[in-house]
This record gives structure tokens, C-alpha cells and sequence, in this order.
């Protein structure tokens, strides 16, 4: 097997110094009933050129070359070249976690320049070093929010992801955290009404997400004074990272629950991604994850390392804070290298370009169907309401080499023929005038 | 300092590199976009009160800038591919490059998660063929991919076994968790609920076979066992542990970390779990990354297949693969999406690299390593438990905590030897634990050079206890203030604040 | 080390200060070495109702975490909110880095914790 580095008499000599005759007697404490006399029933071993044959078949049979227009959670923007070569750097992707700070400086500079980067944008005091994904980092921060109140339930939007919700649906029953839901307006928004007779005194957090799964941006200020005034905290889910290049910080939230899937990394059907979770100071102790905190070393020279571990499950153990242990340490520095090239005016021009052609779509899909929720702001993402079932839509733009819109019936039957399409600077003017004209047939 | 010894590594120059903010300054760039071919927006007007003006003190830098940024930052990281990780229970194995160049294929890095099955037959594919690999690994009847790593896969098992037991009538209460187990598994049993009962090890370091029995009643859903333990022995009485919370209507939960034991020798579902977690950036070969990504898919017996979280991937009448949403009796989802189908390529493509006989060779070569290091450093080092080692060993500082060095300051000095740390002060029930876990990826002159390290180290404890003490002597920061960082901790870079001396 | 004569000890190695029916807590000298730098504390809120033998707080190092423990019954009458800055204060001299002030609902309670000559002795045997 080529990936093992022994010969045939490497395994001789070894086993003679450990005193055994055969490979066999390392394994006696293995009861002899329950050991593997037959091969694996997987593939058999294959040459390099074969693996690779058979994944781009593979790749082959899904879509490539697609014109996306795609959004929900997962966003299309084009992956400078330059985060591929760095973090295809051995010592970034096969580094350990960096427990020993001595030899993993870089690891955890890059996190530090994380939470530092994540901080600017969500207007947050403090991030941690990452959670697996937008969803159970909103859980999380229900979770956490419970923690910091002492109160034992939660209001979400309708407007929040729905995979979002089932993912907290999953993790807070067990917790004994009922979650109420708030619906939305006719502008897309959260209905504040509603969400005033579902606040409690005994809820501990509001979450909502802005840009919302519609794509329409929340009053972020507004719902924060309400949850403030009932004693609770306000989570903010942001789906769409890139939308705090031209849209103002979600600031007077309490915790920022973010995923960061739009800076640089591939859609990958799925994953990995990377969450991440932001609040302020005064909430740190109650925060999932892991840290990276500035220090010196014993000549005063600039070092990080991992810190407030004492929240962590491998200190805390059954008290720990969550029992998140491996992270998304390798796509948080390919989101920090993405937010270095375009930095403070880049994110700004490119959220200005997305900004710029979800507009354009809308206007053109609204000349053959109808854009719901008019009255609030969005950012790259809009809802069109059509005569015709969306999946036939999509349908024919698929023999155009076009993935449509996302259909919504399945999590908001409410809305009819509805579908929710996106706009990155990745679709060009003649793909959108291509759907905009399949919508209104 | 004598460097007499240190035969693996040789001090070399490395660059300085401050923060990258402190490298900003305005008009650098190290972007173009594409001329915009829609008509220009005012953002103000578009988005009103909601409009943002300034993005604070993102960096402005150059491309080059953040090429040289990042590398030189890279290089003063230890890795996979520059030597042996001796971490016990973290199977640092390698990591294959043909892993990374397959996951980056157009069509399946750039697929939508919701872009239409019947353009995703190739993703579906991969996932179906690698769920029936993992399942004959483990002999279970049925499995998902959607966690994203172990302790997330913990939370989803202990789910299932919560939602099986829910169906017969009774959640239960309690979990049992042994005193050697990773602190996930209590961190686990507490976010599903449970309320954590503490199981001891007998003098082989085993499971207590009596004081199992006697804890076991219908109050304890289950046990959380790592097999082969943290002190990588194989618990040979498992088919008995099983028995005796069967016998109670509990359950068998299976921590996964130490896998790479067992691969092609035996199967968990063979010896009775009913359900058990894999890490995929342990035994399959995925990369840490520095800490994650990770995949934590969780296998279990038939009669958990129902509670399984939705969507789970089913195969058609006509062949082709689809997700199936109608499971009324999931435990519901894990993670939006499916989970990190990018790891799920790298550990099938490990699969298909190593076929049948490969694995079972890698299970060997694993378990051959750590035996050889525990032969040859017995003689240095304690041995707490004489118990046969599978894949990893643990050793004491007993002998060395004598003259003050303790297991901590012998990890460090291996860095000075050119090593990474093996794990310390872990598992608990040893004091001054060095576990240590070669994988099969050490060549055998890489085992000696860890080895002549080890008794270096050793003697330099009786000779020279100081030295060990103030270790690493070689890196770029010396042993960092982690005190300071815990009293006052500081998250985020400053413009204001100026930082400590550079 | 010399443990006050005047205080009174747990097997937890918390001190209380008795004074009438109000006492003054803290961790002592073997229990802050045991633990090492001392990182934060976290502590009740005034007017909150201790049991005797119940934990009342925690104590973290770098790469632990401790429970405090009631030694006696009593109403939390103050905190010593300058540990929330200087939790080192506790490593530099643990007999007097007190932590909370307790109102004792049940004084007699005291004849149970130990003297600290029985403290210095159960000290040295745990060792």
C-alpha cells in the first residue's frame, strides 16, 4: 500500500524486538470469536490514476458549469486563487489542533486575525475561532443566551433559515428550551406585534436572521429595543456574510451567530463550511468554542494561544459550555484570506455589485411575475411570486445549463408558486435576462 | 543546551511577520472585480437606514503582501508533513494529496446543496458508496453522514439511543461514562439531556465488569465506551458489557476516536454496539486543518435506523439516488444541509486508495508502531497498565516527576527533539499521562529517531531536570504567558492598543 | 504554612472567619497551591442563600476548574468584587483574599469544621 512507509523486513525486525512471531499475536486481545477472517466489502485497492478517474466521473454527473442562481444559505461568489495556494500549504491543512502554542503560531495568528476580522464586520466585541456551521452556531447561541439570562425559552423568526430551525428544533428540546415562533409582515420583516405577545418573562433570546431567508434586511435596531425591553437578549443569524460589505452591522444585537460560507469557500454541496459565533465582552464566559487570546512569552515577545478553555468539554466536562471539540479551524483561514484580498473597500464594491444585480433581476422578474415583500431593503436574494409551479420554471432552464430559483413551498406553502433566487457577482446580466424571461412565460 | 541528541531537526531561520492589519494601509488592493454589466445602484437609496459606509479597520494589502503574510505565518506551524504526531487518540495520520485534488473537482466543489438530484447523481454517489463502505467497516445496519465531526456525531447517536428508548416508553436519565473517557462524552450526555454517572476502571484498566453490573438499572439509558480505551487497550470483555445493559434494556454507544485499531480486524457491530460515531479526520485519513474541519458519521443497529436525522439517501426503483425527507420519526436535522460532503470525498477516495487489503495492512502497521514504542521506552518510562496495547500506549512520569520534570515539560522538549507533543496529562486515570499513538504512517526510522528522542529526554530528566523544565529552547516564542491570556484576556487586535514588544 | 489560628477549616479547603453571626470566606493556602495561577472567580450575588456543604461559586486556573463550597448556612452579605480584576490577589495571599460574607443562619454549624491545627494534619495525611 503505497501511503505506508514499511518494508516487508522493517515488519520483521519490529516484531522481533517486540518479541511476537506473528502480526496475529498483537491482536489476541481481540476475543477470537469477534475477529475479521474475510476481506471488507469495500473497493479494491486502487492506483492513483484510478481514484481520481473515478471521482471525476463522479464530478461528471453532477452539474458543473451551471449558471447558478441559487442562494438559501449557500452562496456563489467567485474563490480568489490565492486561498487555495495558501491553505494548500501542508503546514495549514495537516497541523493539529494548536494545543502546543510553541509550534503552531501560525495556526493561531490566522485564528486571532479571525476574530479580529469577524469583529469588524459584525460589530461584535469578541468571536470565537469558529463552530461547525450557521445552523448549530444559531443554536448555539440560543443556548448560550439561556445561559447568560438564566431564562428557559426562545422566540425565532419564520424568517430564520428553516434547515436553521429544525437544526435548534433538534438541539434545544432536549434542553428543555420550548422555541415560539414570529411571523413575518407583508414587507418580509418580522411582525413585531406578533413577536411582542411572544416574548415571555421567561424568554431568554429573540433570534432572528438578517439578510432574513427572503433576503429582505431586518430591522435589526427595532427588534433589539423590544427583546431589550422584556429582559431578553437578541441573536442575529447572518446566512449571507457578504452582506456586511454594504449593510450596517448588526451592532445592537447580543450575540452574532454567522456563517461564513460566502468568504471563499466552496459550495461543496453542503460542506464544510464554518460558523461563527461573535458577542460582547461582557458575555465571554458563557460563550461556546474555542479562543485565541493574545499573550507574550517569557522574553515578552507577542505570542497567542488557546484560552478560557475552562469552558471547554475537555475541562468542564459535563458543565462545559457545549461539547463542540474539532472546528472548522482550516475554513476559517481560508474565510480570513478571502476577507484580506478584498479588505475594507473590496467587500464593500463587491456587496455593491451583488447589491447592483439582485436589483437588476428583480426588476426584470418583476416585469413577468410578482417580487414580494416590497417596502423593506434586500441584499442579493428576492422572492418571486409566478402563475406557473417554480419547478417547472426551473425546468426549462435547466436545458439552458440554468439552476433556478430556490422553490418554497416546502417550507412556506403560505407563499403559493413562490421562489427565492439570488444574485452574486457571478451571474451576468444575459443569465439573469435568460430567467427573467422563463419566469414569465 | 547540548544538541547533542537531537538528531531529527536542525534550527533554521524563519521570518517575522506582525499582524496583517498592521500591514494595511489605505488604496492597497489586492482585488479587481469585473466591470458591473447591469446598471449601477445607489446603495444609499436601496437600502436606506440599513446602509453601511465604513467596513472599520479591514486590512488593505496587497496580493503579495498576503502570499508572503500567511506563508511565512505557515512555517512556523509544526504538520503532518513535516513529522510524526505521536497524539493518542487523535490518529494524525497522513493525509493523501490526491484526497485534496479529487474534493476540488468543478462539479463537486461548486455544486449547490439544492441544486436538483437529478443533477447531483455524482455527489449522491459518493455519499451512498461511502455509507456502505463505513457500514461493512463497523458491521451496522444502517448510517448517516450529516455530523460534522465527533463530538458531534456523540450528540447524534446519543439522540438516536434517547428517541428508541422514548418509543419503548422511557427516555431514562442517565448515561455511564468511564473515568477514562474524552470530555466530549459528558459534555455529550449533558446537551442530550442526560445526567452523567461515572464508571470506574479495574487495575487492568478496563471496564469493571461488577461495578458495571451493579450500576446498571432502568434508570441508565446506556454507556459511552471508546474501544479500543484511552489507554488503547481493547476491551475484551465487551461482548459481556453489552450483555449486562442489554440484559437492563440499555444501550451500547461506541466512541469511535480509536477506529483506526480495528479497521479490517474486527467490527464494533460484530462485538455488540448498538450505535457508534467515526471521525473521519482520524481514521479516514481527512486533514485537521489546524483544528477542523472534521466528519463524525454515526452507524447504528436496525432498531435505531428510523431516529436517524433527516435527510438519509435513498436509492430508487430506476437507480438513481435521492434524498428521502419523510422520516416522521427523525430525531430531526444535525446540520443544515448533509454534512461536510467535501471530507466525505477525501475518506472515500482513502478508502479506494488503501482497498480491503491496504486498510487491514494500516490496522497492522498501527498497532505494530505503538508496540514497538512501547517495548522500546518501557525501560525509560512507567507503564501503568501492563495490559496488551492496541494502536496506542500510555506511559507515567512517575519516574521523571521525581526530579521535578513532569509530562507536560517532556512534551515540550520533544520540540526542541524535532517532535510534536504526544498528548498530555490524559487520560485522567493515570497521573502524568504520556499517551502516545504513532499511527501506521511513522517509517520505522522515524519511530527510532522518536524513540532515541524519548530516552534522551529521559536521561536529560535524571541529568539535567532544568533543561527539561524550561523547554522548548528552539522555537520561535519560548513557553507563552497563558496566565496573562486567561486574566485579562485580549480576542481581537486594536489600532489603539499597542501590543506587549514585537 | 501557618493557617490561622482564629479561622475555622473545611475538608474542601475553604476558611471562614467567624465573627458573632457573620463570617468571612475564602480558599486557603493548600487549595490555591493545589490549583496554582488563579485566572478568575466567580461568585453569588449578595443576598443569595447558601446551604452549608453546597457550592457556592467556582475557581479556575489556566487548565482547571474547582467548586467552592459553603462551609456553613447563610445569606451572602458581600462580595469581594476586587478578585473579578486581580484574581492573583488569591495566590499572593490566600488567607486574606476573602471572597464572600456570609449572615450564618445556623451558627452552631461551625463546631463541625475543623481547627487549624486539624486542618494542617488533614492536609499533610492528603499529601
Amino acid at each position: 500500500m503505497r501511503y505506508l512507509p514499511k518494508s516487508p523486513s522493517d515488519r520483521e525486525q519490529m516484531l522481533r524486538e517486540i518479541g511476537c512471531k506473528s502480526i496475529d499475536e498483537l491482536f489476541e486481545p481481540i476475543p477470537e470469536q469477534y475477529r475479521l477472517y474475510r476481506d471488507l466489502k469495500v473497493p479494491r485497492q486502487m492506483a492513483e490514476s484510478e481514484v481520481v478517474d473515478y471521482f471525476r466521473e463522479r464530478s461528471e454527473t453532477n452539474a458543473a458549469g451551471y449558471a447558478v442562481f441559487l442562494g438559501a444559505g449557500a452562496y456563489h461568489h467567485y474563490r480568489p486563487v490565492v486561498i487555495d495556494s495558501l491553505i494548500s500549504r501542508g503546514e495549514f491543512f495537516t497541523a493539529y489542533t494548536p494545543y502546543q502554542p510553541e509550534i503552531a503560531q501560525g495556526t493561531l495568528q490566522a485564528i486571532f486575525e479571525f476574530q479580529t476580522m469577524v469583529c469588524e464586520l459584525t460589530g461584535m466585541e469578541v468571536a470565537n475561532a469558529s463552530m461547525y456551521d450557521g445552523s448549530t452556531g444559531a443554536a448555539e447561541a440560543l443556548m448560550m443566551a439561556c445561559r447568560v439570562t438564566g431564562r428557559k425559552s426562545a422566540v425565532a423568526a419564520r424568517t430564520v433559515h428553516p434547515e436553521y430551525r429544525e437544526v435548534i428544533h433538534t438541539y434545544v428540546q432536549h434542553q428543555g428550551l420550548p422555541v415560539a415562533e414570529c411571523g413575518y409582515l407583508e414587507n418580509g420583516r418580522v411582525d413585531m406585534a406578533d413577536l411582542e405577545k411572544k416574548i415571555t418573562d421567561d424568554t431568554a433570546c429573540v433570534l432572528i436572521q438578517s439578510p432574513n431567508f427572503f433576503g429582505t434586511i431586518e430591522d435589526v435596531a427595532a427588534v433589539a429595543d423590544l427583546a431589550h425591553s422584556k429582559g431578553a437578549l437578541l441573536a442575529v443569524s447572518i446566512a449571507e456574510a457578504l452582506s456586511l460589505g454594504i449593510v450596517r452591522p448588526p451592532t445592537e444585537a447580543d450575540i452574532v451567530s454567522m456563517e461564513s460560507q460566502s468568504f471563499g469557500v466552496p459550495l461543496g454541496f453542503g460542506g464544510p463550511y464554518a460558523g461563527v459565533l461573535a458577542t460582547k465582552e461582557k458575555f465571554v464566559r458563557q460563550m461556546p468554542g474555542r479562543l485565541v487570546g493574545e499573550t507574550h512569552d517569557r522574553n515578552g515577545k507577542r505570542g497567542f494561544v488557546l484560552t478560557l478553555a475552562t469552558r471547554e468539554q475537555h475541562i468542564r466536562r459535563e458543565k462545559a459550555t457545549s461539547n463542540i471539540c474539532t472546528n472548522q479551524a482550516l475554513i476559517a483561514t481560508m474565510a480570513t484570506i478571502y476577507m484580506t484580498v478584498y479588505g475594507r473597500e473590496g467587500l464593500k464594491e463587491l456587496a455593491g455589485q451583488n447589491l447592483a444585480k439582485a436589483a437588476y433581476a428583480a426588476g426584470e422578474f418583476a416585469k413577468k411575475g410578482k417580487v414580494l415583500f416590497p417596502g423593506a431593503p434586500r441584499f442579493n436574494e428576492f422572492v418571486v411570486q409566478t402563475q406557473e409551479d417554480p419547478h417547472d420554471i426551473n425546468n426549462r432552464l435547466l436545458e439552458k445549463r440554468i439552476i433556478g430559483g430556490f422553490t418554497l413551498s416546502k417550507f412556506y406553502p403560505e407563499l403559493g408558486n413562490a421562489s427565492l433566487w439570488c444574485c452574486t457577482e457571478m451571474n451576468t446580466k444575459g443569465e439573469i435576462d435568460t430567467a427573467a424571461k422563463a419566469v414569465g412565460r | 543546551m547540548s544538541d547533542r541528541d537531537i538528531k531529527k531537526a536542525t534550527r533554521h531561520v524563519n521570518q517575522n511577520e506582525g499582524l496583517i492589519f498592521e500591514r494595511s494601509s489605505p488604496g492597497k488592493k489586492a482585488y479587481r472585480l469585473a466591470p458591473l454589466d447591469v446598471p449601477a445602484i445607489d446603495p444609499r437609496k436601496l437600502l436606506g437606514a440599513a446602509v453601511r459606509e465604513d467596513l472599520g479597520n479591514m486590512p488593505e494589502v496587497s496580493e503579495m503582501e498576503i502570499i508572503r503574510h500567511f506563508t511565512r505565518m505557515s512555517t512556523w506551524n509544526y504538520a503532518i508533513d513535516l513529522g510524526m504526531y505521536p497524539l493518542g487518540s487523535c490518529t494524525m495520520k497522513y493525509n493523501a494529496r490526491v484526497n485534496e485534488v479529487v474534493a476540488r473537482l468543478r462539479g463537486l466543489a461548486e455544486a449547490h446543496p439544492y441544486q436538483p438530484e437529478r443533477i447531483s447523481q455524482g455527489a449522491l454517489r459518493i455519499m451512498k458508496t461511502l455509507a456502505d463502505c463505513l457500514l461493512d467497516i463497523t458491521g451496522m445496519d444502517a448510517i448517516t453522514l450529516q455530523p460534522a465531526a465527533g463530538a458531534h456525531g456523540e450528540m447524534t447517536g446519543i439522540l438516536l439511543m434517547k428517541a428508541y428508548l422514548s418509543s419503548m416508553g422511557n427516555p431514562r436519565k442517565k448515561i455511564l461514562i468511564p473515568d477514562s473517557a474524552h470530555g466530549t462524552n459528558p459534555a455529550t450526555a449533558a446537551i442530550c439531556g442526560y445526567a452523567v454517572e461515572n464508571l470506574k476502571s479495574n487495575a487492568q484498566g478496563m471496564v469493571d465488569i461488577s461495578a458495571l453490573a451493579s450500576q446498571m438499572n432502568e434508570d441508565i439509558a446506556g454507556l459511552m465506551l471508546t474501544n479500543p480505551n484511552t489507554l488503547g487497550i481493547f476491551e475484551h470483555e465487551i461482548a459481556k458489557i453489552a450483555d449486562i445493559l442489554h440484559q437492563k434494556g440499555g444501550l451500547l454507544y461506541m466512541d469511535g476516536a480509536n477506529m483506526n485499531a480495528l479497521v479490517g480486524k474486527t467490527r464494533p457491530g460484530d462485538f455488540g454496539v448498538d450505535v457508534m460515531h467515526l471521525n473521519l479526520h482520524k481514521t479516514f485519513s481527512t486533514p485537521h486543518g489546524g483544528g477542523g474541519p472534521g466528519s463524525g458519521p454515526v452507524a447504528c443497529k436496525k432498531i435505531l435506523e428510523r431516529f436517524l436525522p433527516k435527510p438519509t439517501i435513498l436509492e430508487k426503483p430506476d437507480g438513481t439516488l435521492g434524498f428521502d425527507y419523510n422520516r416522521p420519526d427523525s430525531v430531526g436535522r444535525v446540520r443544515m444541509f448533509y454534512g461536510n460532503f467535501g471530507m466525505h470525498v477525501r475518506a472515500l477516495a482513502y478508502i479506494m486508495a488503501n482497498g480491503y487489503d491496504g486498510l487491514r495492512q494500516t490496522t497492522e502497521d498501527a498497532v505494530l508502531n505503538a508496540n514497538y514504542i512501547r517495548k522500546m521506552l518501557e525501560s525509560d518510562y512507567t507503564l501503568p497498565y501492563n495490559s496488551g496495547s492496541m494502536h496506542e500506549v500510555v506511559f507515567s512520569d512517575q519516574r521523571q516527576a521525581q526530579k521535578g520534570v513532569k509530562t507536560g515539560d517532556i512534551a515540550k522538549r520533544l520540540i526542541d527533539y524535532g517532535f510534536h507533543p504526544y498528548t498530555v496529562s490524559f487520560p485522567l486515570v493515570v497521573p502524568g499521562a504520556l499517551m502516545i499513538e504513532p499511527t501506521e504512517s511513522e517509517s520505522l526510522e522515524e519511530l527510532d529517531l522518536f524513540i532515541d528522542a524519548m530516552k534522551a529526554i529521559a536521561r536529560e530528566a535524571a541529568d539535567d531536570p532544568e533543561l527539561v523544565r524550561n523547554a522548548p529552547h528552539s522555537t520561535r516564542v519560548s513557553r507563552l504567558d497563558e496566565t496573562a491570556a486567561a486574566r485579562k484576556p485580549v480576542l481581537r487586535w486594536k489600532p489603539q492598543a499597542k501590543s506587549v514588544s514585537e | 504554612m501557618a493557617y490561622p489560628k482564629d479561622y475555622k477549616y473545611t475538608k474542601e479547603h475553604e476558611w471562614i472567619q467567624v465573627n458573632g453571626n457573620s463570617g468571612t470566606v475564602g480558599i486557603t493556602y493548600h487549595a490555591q497551591e493545589a490549583l496554582g495561577d488563579i485566572v478568575f472567580v466567580e461568585l453569588p450575588k449578595v443576598g443569595t442563600v447558601l446551604e452549608s456543604g453546597k457550592s457556592f461559586g467556582t475557581v479556575e486556573s489556566v487548565k482547571a476548574v474547582s467548586e467552592l463550597f459553603a462551609p456553613v448556612s447563610g445569606k451572602v452579605t458581600a462580595v469581594n468584587d476586587v478578585l473579578n480584576q486581580s484574581p492573583e490577589n488569591i495566590n499572593k495571599d490566600a488567607h486574606a483574599a476573602w471572597m464572600i460574607k456570609l449572615e450564618l443562619s445556623n451558627p452552631a454549624e461551625t463546631n463541625a469544621l475543623l481547627s487549624a491545627d486539624d486542618y494542617q494534619k488533614y492536609v499533610e495525611e492528603e499529601k
